[in-house]
């Protein structure tokens, strides 16, 4: 990371606040006196500006949480690192211990960073649980679910009758088009109200972590296959869990199918059954990464063509997908949880010849 | 590559956090929510009913009354019909009345001028019977006076009884 681009010493961690970097690159910053820094600060390495590099370092998870970066001025937040190993035991420090006073990687009790991922310089397995930024993320969107949805829950108790008022009013419509375009369209009226809080969860959670990734500055978690993973293994259960005789049946032994096409009909029935989640997992993590690594695409399109005046073109486009995004943000929210209650509607379902 | 591996801390974070964010929003938050906006949509479906229920009561109210007004317009025009006709009956009777009297008047003027001609004519008859017995004598007084004039008549009246 030392001989990093002067281009990339003034990229800041996402994508508005990039937009505002390619504006004032317009006015304040010229190419010259940017040049004229560079040859100052990194005369050894001249390194290209690398783009790939970038952009996946940004939708990659990391142990501090890294804002912006502006010459030697580097704006992170430690996070806290906990690592167990069989020899030291449970360990709980600040990540800031990697980093020497000229922010380079250096070792910390054994253990060293390398691309992000914690390893022990005498090779033993770590389990890193460490608070990464994605972690802090998610705790930080945990927090704010719990606030909000806790408060508006009194709200309701204290007056059930009343119209809803506040940001009460803002998330009741959102609660009621899970409820009924999601949950008794896909579940049916005799089962829904058992999932609802489950729907609800999912739902919430996966729209406001969306949403926390777009603000700048803000963490790729759901964009995240370890997140997404976990969201499509508790899909997994409860889907099969609950699946009734009907579905069963319908997996093993499909009825009306010739005795011979079972052989082919099982098999693919039950790689559906694992491949319904894998689909749910794979498809918010791409569709959240992706998101991402456009965005950041089109901001690094001026660092690359080192050419201010592209700021012209990119800022209205980085805009326009911004915009896009956030209707991404609650349209995968929106899809995981109806793919989720069609399952669950389809492993429920009684039998009805 | 290392965009696909799932990291394991973030698996163990993942699953704790959506763990207690599960159990706390669907004891706090889910349950209530969900139960109030239940009873709030029950309690404005039974609002709603009763509404509708109210409105077809009074629908049904006005209907009644429209049908007490018109049947008692009805009742009344039936009255002034029947007020009338007896109305009309007792004219009616009163003039027939009042004709059979006039005519039974005029009758009784009749028969009684009838009456009275008649004895005035009698009387006038009588009386000019009178007259002319009267009036007779006298000529026959004075014819009479000389015996041949007697005579003539005598044998005249007795011609005129054998020849009978």
């Amino acid at each position: 990371m030392s001989g990093k681009s002067i281009f990339k010493k003034v990229y800041f961690s996402n994508i508005i606040l990039g937009l505002f970097i390619s504006l004032f690159s317009f006015t304040a910053w010229a190419n010259e006196p940017v040049a004229a820094e560079a040859t100052e600060h990194a005369p050894q390495q001249e390194e290209k500006f690398d783009a790939g590099k970038m952009i996946l370092h940004h939708i990659a998870d990391e142990h501090e949480w890294h804002f912006f970066t502006i010459g030697h001025f580097h704006a992170t937040v430690p996070l806290p690192c906990i690592v167990y190993t069989e020899s030291a035991g449970l360990q709980v420090f600040s990540s800031s211990n990697f980093k020497n006073e000229h922010h380079e990687e250096v070792p910390y009790q054994g253990l060293k960073l390398e691309h992000g991922k914690i390893h022990a310089e005498n090779g033993e397995q770590v389990y890193d649980i460490s608070i990464t930024k994605n972690v802090a993320s998610l705790l930080l969107s945990a927090v704010l679910l719990l606030s909000i949805f806790i408060g508006i829950g009194k709200t309701y108790k204290e007056n059930p009758h009343r119209a809803p008022k506040g940001i009460q009013s803002l998330f009741e419509p959102i609660i009621i088009f899970v409820r009924d375009e999601i949950a008794k369209n896909n579940i049916g009226e005799k089962h829904y109200r058992r999932f609802m809080p489950y729907l609800l969860t999912v739902f919430f959670f996966i729209w406001f972590n969306n949403m926390l990734g777009l603000i700048p500055g803000g963490a790729n978690v759901t964009g995240n296959i370890a997140v997404t993973a976990v969201l499509a293994i508790i899909a997994f259960f409860v889907t099969n869990l609950n699946g009734k005789a009907t579905y069963w049946t319908h997996v093993f032994a499909m009825p009306g199918v010739p005795k011979w096409m079972l052989l082919i009909m099982t098999p693919v029935e039950i790689v559906g059954v694992f491949m319904k989640p894998f689909s749910l997992m794979v498809r918010l993590f791409a569709n959240m990464t992706a998101g991402h690594i456009i965005l950041l695409s089109l901001v690094s399109l001026i660092f690359i063509f080192e050419n201010s005046a592209l700021g012209i073109a990119v800022v209205p486009f980085s805009l326009f997908m911004n915009v896009i995004e956030l209707i991404v943000a609650f349209i995968q929210a929106f899809i995981f949880t109806m793919l989720v209650s069609t399952y669950i509607g389809a492993a429920i379902e009684e039998h009805h010849h | 590559m290392e965009l696909i591996t799932p990291d394991f801390g973030l698996i163990f974070w993942q699953i704790l956090v959506f763990g207690i964010l599960f159990f706390l929003l669907a004891k706090f938050a889910w349950k209530p929510i969900i139960q109030s906006l239940h009873e709030r949509e029950e309690s404005i479906d039974q609002a709603i009913k009763l509404s509708e229920e109210t409105k077809k009561e009074m629908a049904e109210l006005k209907a009644g009354n429209e049908q007490l007004l018109v049947s008692a317009r009805a009742e009344r025009d039936a009255l002034i019909k029947q007020a009338k006709e007896a109305a009309d009956a007792m004219i009616s009777q009163a003039k027939l009345d009042a004709q059979t009297a006039a005519n039974q008047e005029i009758e009784k003027a009749r028969v009684a001028f009838e009456q009275e001609k008649v004895a005035a004519v009698a009387s006038i008859r009588k009386e000019a019977a009178s007259l002319s017995l009267d009036l007779a004598e006298k000529v026959l007084k004075s014819q009479l006076k000389d015996k041949a004039a007697q005579e003539k008549l005598v044998s005249e009246w007795i011609a005129d009884v054998t020849l009978k």
